[in-house]
């Protein structure tokens, strides 16, 4: 984005960093670029944390037999992994971190528009985090992440409430971010820039927004009406009571299919943003590209019952939600064909950000094919509740968000931190976190279209060499993440200090020193031009 | 300004004034035997109320297009809701 | 309203506070109403749920419905739409009273608005002891008459959920009308709030919003 007023060539001495360096100035600041720190810091821990659950899982699974862990515990591990990696990592994983740290950046702006209501998100984000994590540590939760009723509501013997209220909380930093984000947007963009100029992480996240705020509501009242049940004994989803435990599953995946988009629409917008920089080209039909991203927020909320093609719904909505959801398969593939185009002809370097996104080029493709495949309804019934269906979303929202997620780290890092990190070790690791994660999970793919179910701490003996490569898979994959925490620590301290623009990447953020001062622009910057003047700008 | 700021009050009280209106003619409405028709009647007139609230009290005559868009929005996505979600239990 | 033309002066004279973020007193309010009417949307989706419910069960069961909706008091049911519909209107000439820089009836709408909404509350409350007390609270105690339809405790439990979500909705603005107004006692400029005051007005409006729908589809299921 080219800028009449250039970016002042002196680094300024105030960054946000170094404004003040007490615990009260980071726990109370309202700069947007500190709250996306905390967030990192926060939800890098609840990574861990989850990691470790599916860690048990993977040894567990090493043998056919119940070695390590009761079926019970083993219940309580998937649940907690799954609840930790949705509602506290993947959901608020770009968004809150990258997306705050950003936005205002990117559209050359001093904050967000509710700075208050930024820091306030974040409390509520650890108040729900602390809920669930005591939850967890009272003895855990067995419903799985989507808490079906009326097992839930009526029969669990374990925290199925505390971890509810965590997640019922959680669920309000989301819509205070997703508000912020939206307001942000449409208010607060520098003179010039129109919205077919703006980046398209912007783009994706505005998208992303609108699912967060709209969705976000229909969970927190499906899970209050579990409290209801499950405390008063209102018969609201039991059919014991006379209730339907299908109403449950129609809220639940009226919220929860499309925050499958929640965590994989920002995915997508760092995937623009890099593969961009590093061909040295604009994204090839950019506005198609924005455009797609609302067109998945959208379609997304139409789909939600192929979730329940088997579990008793009527024939016509599966017939209809199937059709819907083949239907959503079109504006992603419109990204994947678009990014491929962006590739021709570009001048490409393998820089670690760009191996994620390739990465995550490759890995959504097989996410979201093998997709149409479950949305398919006859299909559907054979691999339902397998380790198929498993692979398929690990491939999106692993595959996908996760890659994307640590290249967007990889490629602001010295925009948010003013350090480079080591380029050698950190595509050593992309690679190793690539051949991991496919060693992970494409044996899934195999053991579930062969039958194996999910959710079962024991197997057929048959199964176990592809469980065996399965677990070997995850330990490489596991190790390929413990690195990038640890070069990216040392960098802080050892790394090369990083100029205002490393890459030579078009967009606000780089037109400003790294890292950026507290009200991010010297002077707010004018913009004439779309985002990606690559063939020209050089 | 004090000539439009009695209009205002004008109208805030005229709306107010068809809101009792609208009351007294749907409970009035509920004792007629109308069958099926009786929720859709029911319902019209409930819209037509929140509409001169949300029109009139809540400035949405006045607002950006934008600020309406996001208002009609949040009803769009519940229609979306309830009408996929009964197209499951009507069709069982 | 003598004084109305000398208040709107002072008013205007009083730059009202722009915080950093922002770069004009027009930007910020703009944000501050999409903000407010993106929250609103997001309570419209958050009664949505309750509302799906409510519409698949009585379309399957519509005659438990009926017979059971026969157990609310009408009258109060008219009485309660009659006070929150009365409130809307106080509540619009707060906000009036606040945008012209009125300061006292600005606190005196805002207080009758906090009185109407307490009304409501007080009948809200006399209702639910008089289902507690005939047995017709959702749970354990509850006790269907013998020749009751199908659904019949299904209305009941979504008339709970549904007024006590509303209910709930009220105590939160009767809290937040009260520490407003304390702010306006003491502070002497009043325009300087007027964003607020006609923030939380929308927010009071939807409240009654939700309640124009809940009234005839909870109290008037065919009272022929
Ligand atoms: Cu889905």
């Amino acid at each position: 984005m080219s800028v009449v007023s250039p970016a002042p060539p002196l680094r300024l001495k105030e960054s946000y960093l170094s404004v003040s360096f007490t615990i009260r100035s980071w726990l109370l600041s309202t700069d947007h670029k500190r709250i996306g720190i905390l967030y990192l810091l926060s939800i890098t821990a609840l990574f861990l944390f989850g990691g470790a659950a599916a860690v048990a899982m993977r040894v567990e699974l090493m043998t056919p037999q119940a070695d390590v862990v009761r079926a019970e515990v083993y219940n309580r591990m998937f649940t907690v992994h799954g609840v930790i990696m949705v509602w506290f990592f993947l959901i608020p994983s770009i968004p809150a971190v990258l997306g705050n740290f950003l936005i205002p950046l990117m559209i050359g702006a001093r904050d967000l528009a509710f700075p208050k209501l930024n820091l306030a998100s974040w409390y509520v984000f650890m108040a729900g985090a602390a809920f669930t994590l005591w939850a967890i540590v009272r003895g855990g939760v067995d419903t799985g992440w989507t808490f079906y009723t009326p097992y839930s509501s009526t029969y669990s013997n374990s925290y199925v409430m505390l971890t509810a209220t965590g997640i019922f909380i959680t669920g309000f930093s989301s819509i205070f971010t997703g508000l912020n984000f939206i307001v942000t947007i449409h208010t607060m963009r520098a003179p010039g820039l129109q919205w077919f100029r703006l980046p398209l992480f912007v783009w994706s996240l505005y998208a992303t927004s609108l699912i967060l705020v709209l969705a976000t509501p229909v969970l927190a009242i499906s899970l209050g009406l579990i409290a209801l049940e499950r405390l008063f004994g209102f018969g609201i989803y039991d059919p014991n009571k006379g209730g339907d435990p299908l109403l449950f599953q129609h809220l639940f995946w009226f919220y929860s299919h499309p925050a499958v988009y929640i965590m994989i629409l920002p995915g997508m917008g760092v995937v623009s943003e890099t593969i961009a920089c590093f061909s040295r080209k604009a994204v090839f039909g950019y506005k198609v590209v924005a455009m797609s991203s609302l067109a998945i927020a959208v379609l997304g909320f139409l789909v939600w019952g192929h979730h329940m093609f088997v579990s008793g719904q009527s024939t016509y909505a599966g017939l209809v939600f199937s059709l819907l959801s083949f239907l959503v398969a079109i504006p992603s593939a419109i990204k994947t064909f678009n990014w491929t185009a962006t590739l021709y002809k570009g001048q490409i370097t393998f820089a670690t950000p760009m191996l994620y996104a390739l990465g995550f080029i490759g890995l959504f493709t097989i996410g979201g094919l093998t997709g149409l495949v479950l949305a398919s309804l006859a299909v559907d019934v054979h691999v339902h509740d397998t380790y198929f269906v498993v692979a398929h979303f690990h491939y999106i929202m692993v595959g996908g968000m996760v890659m994307a997620y640590l290249g967007g780290i990889h490629f602001w890092w010295p925009k948010m931190t003013g350090r480079m990190y080591p380029e050698g070790w950190a595509r050593f690791s992309a690679i190793l976190v690539f051949v991991g994660f496919n060693l992970t999970f494409f044996p899934q793919f195999l053991l579930g279209y062969l039958g194996m179910p999910r959710r079962y701490h024991t197997y057929p003996a048959e199964f176990q060499v592809l469980n065996v490569m399965s677990t070997a898979g995850a330990s490489i994959l596991g190790v390929g993440y413990l690195f990038p925490l640890t070069y990216l620590l040392w960098s802080l301290r050892y790394g090369p200090r990083a100029e205002s623009n490393p890459w030579n990447a078009t967009g606000l953020e780089w037109q400003t020193p790294s890292p950026p001062p507290t009200y991010n622009f010297k002077e707010t910057p004018v913009v004439t031009e779309g985002p990606y003047h690559y063939e020209t700008g050089e | 300004m004090d000539s439009h700021a009695d209009h205002a009050v004008r109208r805030y009280f005229g709306i107010f004034a068809a809101l009792l209106v609208l009351l007294v003619i749907t409970v009035g409405a509920a004792y007629v035997h109308l069958g099926a028709a009786n929720i859709v009647v029911a319902l019209v007139i409930a819209v037509v109320k929140a509409s001169l609230v949300a029109w009139v009290f809540m400035h949405l005559r006045s607002s950006t297009p934008i600020v309406i868009l996001f208002a009609l929005g949040g009803v769009f996505w519940l229609v979306i809701l309830i009408l996929l979600t009964a197209a499951d239990f009507l069709a069982r | 309203m003598r004084d109305q033309g000398k208040a709107a002066a002072v008013a205007s004279d009083l730059p009202i506070p722009v915080a950093h973020q922002f770069d004009d007193a027009r930007q910020q309010h703009e944000a501050a109403a999409m903000g407010m009417w993106i929250f609103l949307a997001t309570e419209i989706l958050f009664f949505g749920g309750l509302f799906t419910g409510y519409a698949v069960y009585r379309a399957v069961e519509p005659q438990g419905f009926h017979e059971a909706s026969r157990h609310l008091d009408l009258l109060l049911g008219t009485l309660n739409t009659g006070l929150l519909l009365t409130s809307s209107l106080t509540m619009a000439l707060a906000v009036h009273s606040a945008e012209n820089g009125l300061r006292r009836p600005t606190i005196g709408w805002l207080l009758t608005t906090s009185m109407l909404g307490l009304g409501f509350l007080a009948i809200k409350g006399y209702e639910y002891a008089h289902k507690v007390h005939e047995h017709l609270w959702p749970g354990p105690h509850f006790v269907a008459p013998p020749d009751a339809s199908r659904g019949f405790e299904q209305f009941f439990v979504l008339y709970v959920s549904m007024t006590g979500l509303h209910a709930i909705h009220m105590a939160a603005g009767l809290l937040v009308m009260w520490v407003m107004v304390i702010i306006l006692w003491r502070s002497r400029h009043v325009a300087r709030h007027s964003n607020f005051v006609e923030m939380f007005g929308l927010y009071w409006h939807f409240v009654d919003i939700v309640w124009i729908f809940l009234f005839p589809l909870l109290y008037l299921i065919d009272r022929s």
